[in-house]
Parts: C-alpha cells; sequence; structure tokens
C-alpha cells in the first residue's frame, strides 16, 4: 500500500475516500502548479535562444483586396532590420495549401486554396501580407509601419443572406458564389403534415453571434530552421501541425520538431496550423537565424479562428399535449473566407438540434456561407452550445404557445432508452436526462422560485428563470465515424508508459494540456493503474520528440481517449510484469495476481512489488523471448463518441429601466460520467460556465456591415468578463459511467459552455415574457433589451405600466 | 554595431527582487519588457498590449501596477517585486499556496499578475470582504476559471496571513 503521507496535496477530509479509490476520484492538487505561481512556467514568448531575431507580420486592413504592389526598400534601410519578407520571397517554399480536414460532412461545394500569406488578393481583414524580421521586438514593429503597401478595395461579403443571393459578389474574386457547404438532411416521414395537424408552431430566427476565445496567452511562434527544423508553438496539438508544416515545408516529418510548452489557455483556438506557424519557419530559413514572433491582442482579436457565427431559422411543432412532433432546422454557417482547419464543423450544431429530446421527425438543411471575415472554427463547445441554445429555445417557445411549464414539456419528451440512435446517425451511449433536470429543479427550490418571481412581478420587478437541459458529444472520436471517408481522419489518441529500473513512471501523452491539468489527472490514472505512489510519476506533453503521434487536447476527449490511451498502456506493462514476475517466482502466469503494484503467486503467497519486477525487467536475466524493458505504447481508438449531459437553471433579474441582466443564482448539475479529479472537474464547470454566460449577455465580434472591417479590435471593446463578472457557479453532479471505455469517463472540457448561454437567455426571456417579449438574441446586452422593451408589442399589455422610453 | 544603437539611451538603475541591476534602455522600452526580455523575468506576462489583462502586474515600491503601461526609465530609482521574488527558497508565499490549494488557476497564465494583485490588496487590507476583493482584483482578467477559486483563493490567503506566521512550508 502507498504511505498515505507521501500523497501530496490531499486534504484531510478526502482520506476516507483514497483508501477506498486510492487516486481517481480525489481532488489531488495539481502537480503542474508550482512553476506556474512561482513565475517558472514556459510558454513560447519566455524562451530566448541566442541569436533570435523577432518578427512582425504586416497585414491587410481591407477585408477584400486587390494587391496592387508591396514596397518593402524603406522598411529594409529602417535600423535594426534583416529582412522584408512578402509572398514572393515566402511561396516558392511552400509545396502545399493549408489542410482542410473534413468534419462534418465530406461533400463540400468550394474549398477556397490557402496560402499563409496573400499574393494577389487579400480576403479579410488581417491576412498576412509581408514579414518583418529585426532584431528586436521594437525595431520590427517600427519596420512594420513603413512597409507601403498599395491595396484597391474590393467589395466585402459580410451579411450571411445577402451573401447567398444570387449575383452577390463574391468572397474571392472570379469564384461563382459564396456556398461552402449545402446539405439536406430528409425527414424520416411527412413532415408537411406533421406540421399541418399540429396544435402548435412556432417559428423564430436565432443567431450565434461570433466569439474570440481570447486565451489570455495569445499565440506565439519561435522558429529554428538548422539542420532540422524546431517549432515552439502556443498548441492544442503539436503532432498534426508538425504533420501538415513539415509536409509543407518539404522536410521529413523526422527532421521536424514542434514543441508547445505550457500553454496559457486556448479554448479550440490553438488548433491550427496558422500562418504563422509557416512563415516563422520560413523567415528562420531564410535569415539563417531563429525568428520568434508574438501575437498582439488586436492581432489575436482579429486573426485567430472566431468561434460561433451560425444563423438558424428554425420552425416545430407539438401536439397540444405537449408532445413533440417535428423540428425543420436551417442553419447559415458563417466559414469566413477560408474553411480554416476543421472542414464543416459547424454541422455538429445541426446533427445535436434535437437536444434531449425524443422528436419523431428532423428535417435540416446547413449551408456554409463564406465571408470576407477570419475563420470561424472551433470554440468550446463547438457546436453542442450552439445545438443546444437551439433545441432548449425551441422547447421553451413550445412551451409558451402550449401555455404548460417549460420544465413539464421536457419531463413529457426526454429520450429516456439508450443506446439511443439519433436522426443524423450518431448513437447517444448512455443517459438519465430526467434525474439531472430533478436534481437541478430540487436543488434551486423551482416552486420557490416561480413564488419569487410571480411576488417581485406584483412590486413591478422581473425576475426570470432559465433552464437548460443538454446532451452533448464528446470524447472526439472513433477513427469509424471520423475517418468513414477517404479524406478524413481518426481522432486517436496516444501514450507512452515507461517503468524505470527504479520502479518510477514517466507517461508520454499525445494530447496537449492547456490547463485541463492533465499533469495531475493522467498521473492518478497511472498510478491507480501501476499501483505506484503518484508521486512517482512524471507526465509529460507536447514535444513531438519524446511523444507519441497524437491528435491533441479538444472536443472534450483528453480523459475519454487519451486518458485510456494512458490506462490501455499501463495494462500492458502490468501484463508484460505477471508475465516476468510468474518467471521470478516459479510459477505459472494464471497463478500470478495483480493489486495495487503488488505480484502475489496464489499459490505461494510470495509477493514482488512492481518495483522490483521493473528493475529486473531491465537487468536480470529474462525468460526466453522475452525483450528487456518495462514500457508499452497504446494508441486507443473508442468505440464510440461519449455523450455527457446535464441541467443547468439560471435565475436573473432584467431593469426594465436600464436594460441590464443580473445573475442571482446559478445552479449547475453535469454527469460527466466517472470523475477522475472532482477539484479540476469543478473549476471546468466554473470557467465553462462563464464562458457560456459571457456569450450571452457580454461578448460579440462586431463587423462593419459594409466594410467588413471589425469595430474595436481591443479588450476596452471587446467584453471579456472581469472578476465582477463572476457567476458563483453551484456545481453538482449526476454519475452515470459510459459503457465505451474501461474508465467509464465521459469527459467535461466543455460541459460548462454547452448549457450555460440558453440558460441565461432562457431567464431572460422568462423574466421579459410580461412584456411580451418572447426571444431574444445575444449578446443580451443592455442596449438590446432596452429597444427590445421600446418595440415589444405587447409593451402596453403588460401587467405593470412599461417603463421605457 | 546593429543600427539601432543610434537611438537614444537611458541608464537605469531599479532594485529588481531585491537585487539593483543597472542597464541602458531605450526610453520607450515598457518596463514588462524590461523584465522579461533585458533581465529575463519571464514570470511577468503579457496579455493585451492595452492594460486591461494585469497579467503584468508587478509591485513598483509596493504597490500593483500594470508593468505594460509604465516605461523602464520610470522606475529608475524604485524597487520592482516580481513573482519571482515572493517565494523564499522553497516556501511560497502565503497568496501562492492558497491559489495552488484552491485550485485558482487553470492555465497559469494570468496567475502570476492575479497573485501580484492579490499581495498588494492584502497588503493594504489584510481581511477584505468580497466587495472589497472583487474590486481589488478586477484590473486583472483570466479567462479559465470564472474567478470563484480565484476569490477562495484570496480568502484563504488573508486568513492565513492572519493566523500570523505569514509564510506556510510546503
Amino acid at each position: 500500500m502507498i504511505a498515505r503521507d507521501r500523497v501530496h496535496g490531499i486534504r484531510q477530509d478526502e482520506e476516507e475516500t483514497l483508501s477506498t479509490q486510492r487516486y481517481s476520484g480525489s481532488s489531488i492538487r495539481r502537480l503542474e502548479d508550482r512553476r506556474l505561481i512561482t513565475g517558472r512556467g514556459h510558454y513560447v514568448d519566455d524562451i530566448a535562444i541566442a541569436n533570435l531575431a523577432y518578427a512582425e507580420i504586416v497585414r491587410s486592413p481591407f477585408a477584400h483586396a486587390r494587391v496592387v504592389s508591396i514596397d518593402v526598400e524603406e522598411a529594409l534601410s529602417a535600423p535594426g532590420v534583416i529582412a522584408v519578407l512578402t509572398a514572393a520571397d515566402v511561396l516558392p517554399h511552400i509545396h502545399a495549401s493549408m489542410p482542410v480536414i473534413e468534419c462534418g460532412i465530406s461533400d463540400r461545394h468550394q474549398t477556397p486554396t490557402q496560402y499563409p500569406i496573400a499574393e494577389h488578393e487579400a480576403v479579410y481583414e488581417g491576412e498576412p501580407l509581408a514579414v518583418v524580421v529585426a532584431e528586436n521586438r521594437y525595431a520590427a514593429a517600427d519596420a512594420a509601419a513603413l512597409v507601403a503597401i498599395d491595396l484597391d478595395p474590393l467589395p466585402a461579403v459580410v451579411d450571411l443572406d445577402a451573401a447567398i443571393e444570387p449575383g452577390a459578389p463574391t468572397v474571392h474574386d472570379g469564384a461563382a458564389d459564396n456556398i461552402g457547404w449545402d446539405v439536406h438532411f430528409p425527414p424520416s416521414g411527412d413532415i408537411d403534415a406533421a406540421f399541418a395537424e399540429a396544435a402548435v408552431v412556432i417559428k423564430e430566427r436565432i443567431v450565434q453571434q461570433r466569439v474570440c476565445a481570447a486565451s489570455i496567452e495569445c499565440r506565439v511562434v519561435l522558429a529554428d530552421y538548422n539542420d532540422e527544423l524546431t517549432v515552439w508553438h502556443s498548441s492544442q496539438m503539436p503532432h498534426f501541425n508538425r504533420l501538415y508544416v513539415s509536409e509543407a515545408l518539404g522536410l521529413p516529418e523526422s527532421k521536424v520538431r514542434f514543441i508547445s510548452p505550457d500553454v496559457g489557455g486556448a479554448f479550440g483556438s490553438k488548433m491550427g496550423p496558422y500562418a504563422e506557424d509557416y512563415l516563422i519557419p520560413i523567415a528562420s530559413k531564410l535569415v539563417g537565424r531563429p525568428v520568434k514572433w508574438t501575437e498582439t491582442r488586436s492581432e489575436n482579436l482579429a486573426t485567430t479562428s472566431h468561434g460561433r457565427g451560425q444563423v438558424f431559422d428554425v420552425e416545430a411543432a407539438a401536439s397540444a399535449e405537449g408532445k413533440l412532433l417535428a423540428l425543420r432546422v436551417h442553419q447559415l454557417a458563417d466559414i469566413g473566407a477560408y474553411f480554416g482547419r476543421t472542414g464543416a464543423n459547424p454541422v455538429i450544431s445541426v446533427h445535436l438540434s434535437g437536444g434531449c429530446y425524443d422528436w419523431p421527425m428532423i428535417e435540416a438543411r446547413s449551408i456554409g456561407v463564406l465571408t470576407n471575415k477570419m475563420w470561424t472554427g472551433p470554440y468550446r463547445g463547438a457546436g453542442r452550445p450552439e445545438a443546444t441554445h437551439l433545441a432548449e429555445r425551441v422547447m421553451n417557445l413550445l412551451a409558451e404557445k402550449l401555455d404548460m411549464d417549460p420544465v413539464e414539456l421536457r419531463r413529457r419528451n426526454f429520450i429516456r432508452e439508450f443506446p439511443h440512435k439519433n436522426h443524423f446517425g450518431f448513437t447517444y451511449d448512455s443517459g438519465d436526462y430526467e434525474t439531472t433536470l430533478d436534481k437541478a429543479l430540487e436543488l434551486a427550490n423551482y416552486a420557490g422560485l416561480r413564488r419569487q418571481q410571480q411576488e417581485a412581478r406584483e412590486q413591478g420587478r422581473y425576475i426570470g428563470i432559465g433552464i437548460g437541459s443538454y446532451v452533448e458529444i464528446a470524447g472526439f472520436g472513433p477513427s469509424k465515424m471520423t475517418a468513414a471517408n477517404q479524406d478524413e481522419i481518426g481522432l486517436t489518441e496516444s501514450a507512452v508508459v515507461r517503468v524505470h529500473p527504479s520502479g518510477s513512471v514517466s507517461v508520454f501523452a499525445g494530447t496537449h494540456s492547456h490547463g485541463q491539468g492533465h499533469a495531475t489527472a493522467f498521473a492518478q490514472i497511472a498510478a491507480d493503474a501501476l499501483g505506484v505512489s503518484i508521486d512517482k510519476v512524471l507526465v509529460k506533453e507536447g514535444d513531438t520528440a519524446n511523444t507519441p503521434f497524437g491528435h491533441g487536447t479538444y472536443g472534450s476527449r483528453s480523459v475519454p481517449v487519451g486518458g485510456m490511451a494512458v490506462y490501455t498502456a499501463c495494462q500492458k506493462v502490468v501484463d508484460k510484469g505477471r508475465r516476468l514476475a510468474a518467471h521470478l517466482l516459479r510459477v505459472s502466469v494464471d497463478d500470478v495476481e495483480f493489486q495495487d503494484g503488488t505480484y502475489v503467486a496464489r499459490s505461494t503467497g510470495v509477493a514482488k512489488q512492481i518495483g522490483e519486477i521493473a528493475f529486473a525487467a531491465y537487468n536480470r536475466n529474462l525468460p526466453d523471448g522475452m525483450e528487456q524493458g518495462l514500457e508499452a505504447v497504446a494508441f486507443f481508438d473508442p468505440p464510440n463518441f461519449t455523450w455527457p449531459f446535464g441541467t443547468h437553471i439560471c435565475v436573473v433579474e432584467v431593469d426594465p429601466d436600464t436594460g441590464v441582466t443580473s445573475i442571482l443564482r446559478y445552479l449547475a448539475v453535469d454527469d460527466c460520467g466517472n470523475v477522475i479529479n472532482p477539484m479540476i472537474v469543478e473549476g471546468q464547470i466554473h470557467g465553462g460556465v462563464l464562458q457560456g454566460v459571457a456569450q450571452a449577455l457580454l461578448e460579440d465580434v462586431v463587423y462593419d456591415p459594409e466594410s467588413g472591417q471589425r469595430a474595436g479590435g481591443t479588450f476596452l471593446d471587446y467584453l471579456v468578463p472581469t472578476i465582477n463578472e463572476m457567476v458563483p457557479t453551484e456545481v453538482y453532479h449526476t454519475v452515470t459511467p459510459t459503457p465505451s471505455n474501461s474508465l467509464g469517463v465521459k469527459g467535461v472540457g466543455e460541459a460548462g459552455t454547452i448549457a450555460s448561454s440558453i440558460a441565461v437567455i432562457n431567464a431572460v426571456c422568462d423574466a421579459l415574457k410580461p412584456f411580451g417579449i418572447h426571444h431574444i438574441d445575444m449578446p443580451a446586452s443592455p442596449q438590446r433589451i432596452w429597444l427590445a422593451l421600446h418595440d415589444a408589442p405587447a409593451a402596453t399589455a403588460a401587467k405593470e405600466p412599461v417603463p421605457v422610453g | 554595431m546593429t543600427s539601432t544603437d543610434s537611438l537614444v539611451k537611458e541608464v537605469v538603475h531599479i532594485e529588481v527582487n531585491g537585487v539593483v541591476r543597472a542597464e541602458t534602455v531605450e526610453p520607450r522600452m515598457l518596463l514588462v519588457h524590461f523584465l522579461r526580455d533585458r533581465l529575463g523575468l519571464t514570470g511577468t506576462h503579457i496579455g493585451c498590449d492595452t492594460s486591461q489583462c494585469g497579467a503584468c502586474t508587478v509591485l513598483l515600491d509596493g504597490e500593483a501596477v500594470k508593468s505594460c503601461t509604465l516605461f523602464a526609465v520610470q522606475a529608475n530609482g524604485r524597487k520592482i517585486t516580481t513573482v519571482e521574488g515572493l517565494a523564499e527558497r522553497d516556501t511560497l508565499h502565503p497568496v501562492q499556496q492558497a491559489f495552488h490549494e484552491k485550485h485558482g488557476l487553470q492555465c497559469g497564465y494570468c496567475t502570476p499578475g492575479f497573485i501580484m494583485s492579490t499581495v498588494s490588496l492584502l497588503d493594504k487590507n489584510p481581511r477584505p470582504n468580497d466587495e472589497e476583493i472583487l474590486a481589488g482584483l478586477e484590473g486583472n482578467i483570466c479567462r479559465c476559471t470564472g474567478y470563484v477559486n480565484i476569490v477562495s483563493a484570496v480568502k484563504a490567503a488573508a486568513d492565513t496571513m492572519a493566523a500570523g506566521d505569514g509564510r506556510d512550508s510546503s
């Protein structure tokens, strides 16, 4: 057994838990914290190597323009400048365009070819036009201002509805249209009849505005092109980026090393590869020195992939008894000027548009629309917040029309049998949606809240109660689905587990933590599986030189897929150890039992610790046919996605005089299956909830409808929530393990974000119901609410005098 | 010679974490770049360039300041404490210990700024109430934690420091 006092950071009150569950299930304090709280972390911009030069990118100020000329002479003669590179210098070194991975659907209508630098035409504000390399950051910035760019502006395609009109100007000069994909998912029955016969039908346009991930660390790239190429970059997926950048640069993958050290947040925005992941290595090659580029916040808000950006026209039908009959979803997804790396990823929103409910039929059409804007990509939740927002808005609109409590409508329509195959071919693994709803209602005292709401209304105060029940897709993903077509990619995950001769353990994983605490959670999994003390385990990620190929960290996949790779590699190690133990104990392999780090011969009772076996594996005479060493590599390909679920309840008060929304209470009941580290899971929910709340109330990337240039571009106008907007979320769980993996884990990185925007918006709409307002889009800013109150058709019919205008 | 040598430069003497550092700098050099690029004190981070996020917070004569909003020459003759100057060898400052205990950090990038702002807050107000904690930290942005555990960490640090021993060994 492990000496308890050697376990670092376990709270006294958790000792009891540990004795039965060991490490998994305990709130072990994070093993990676110390360097981060003492200022000794290594983020890419912290790295300084000899003879380092600095790069600044010159970017297009226009959304759409023809490049007439770029004059670099004055910049080249500025103090400290080493080189100024344009497309003419860079493109000869690039042998492949930037990749677009199939996600969602395979039959794209058109895929604009993207290179990391614009040559003749710039198609979004911020597209790179030149790279200035200088002795220091200041000299590079000074010289960048001296690059003389002559651009001829072209019409900018901004609005989605206008972009798909016949004859609309095109995002790319000479293109036939702006359609990226157009896919129809037919209904399983006569949907027109279902709508015609329904007692109630609702119709609404629901807008998911563009938002920025806005990790506090911006992107950074440092490249040293020598006999081999080494690239340090702030990324969620170094292996994936090495694969594509090495191919484009014409280098063997073996001679390219991508390192992603400590990463200061990402939320889906640091997947890549990005333009700079090519430009900075090429700059290093051309100037013969290591070169670093550090993104400014203004660049980050402009040219790091945006999230969401989807418009839904939805129709839904229900019977008088509140039985759902049919759902019709029409999606316009704002692609931006290029696909980014993740293809038709927004189609996930459609795949999950039915939410937790048993719709008899769903018809959907998804159109991807190219625009002269930065491309959209995955942002925390990536399709599931959009789907949940849609599904849960629909439920409330139907409930309102039926004059039924929204809780009751949910109850009457939950999916209750698992596995459940949805209308788009996905199979929900396990769930108990009503239990999370019931738990949330009970903890929130729903009946009491409704009474409180009524009393408040009588006093002229407007309280709203919002419910968001969700099922999401996580644990991306099974190759049999993600790589069903030839051009898609199987999303396996990998780990090497090495037991050293002394019995300590190294874990090398293909995922990459950027705040999720893998160094702790994976150590918990490995320490339990091998029966060693957690302080003997060190987890390493992020360096292609010592970790096996992995697809990285996104899609709430690191524990259900990566953790399973760690677990599986540990099982392989244990199995080899068992064969060696049998040899050393002079018994048959079947006679050896392994538990808590000890191999015991059942017949003789003689035992050996795994540490002794490890020493023997490297240093003793082994049985015939057995190789030295005690390590294993595992690649885990999950049999299915995982399907976490839950219910969030938000209580708001809206001030009708100012339009200001205050969150009075926020309660989350999430089910992510088994939990490895409750403290980390709670932290993920806290952060995720605030990101969803921020989309609901604050954040918005605003492009000028004419010019396609963004209004604003710093944290002064892009409203990331501060501590004053903190939501003290009450975090609860139910536990429904997935049958899809041995750990029973479903993943939790995105869950908090998925139900939170809709819990807030349903609450805001509920608060505004007396004014005859049925729907409000995001962000529900004071201005938007005030204007809605001002224009509300039923305003004068409200119970209370309407204090607007 | 690099051509930047021709620019005007000034000599500054700044005491950083207890050691006086004499350096020649351009007058426009930001204090945060002086700390990071010149002294190699990379625990102080840059997150926004426009003084909203507070990742660059350090103590100037004991007061929390955003080092991206000061020039190095403005710190001439003054004392700077960065996150590297808080722990005494293996013994964490109680604020650092509290951020660890309460899971007040995830990616860790904003954390040094939060820790320095908290040190400054508790120095001026050892027992802040919730409102005072929010007011004290409203100049720092965290994108990961939702702030809930940061507030818990500030309270825990206040408790530890009020208990008297000031520093907790770990």
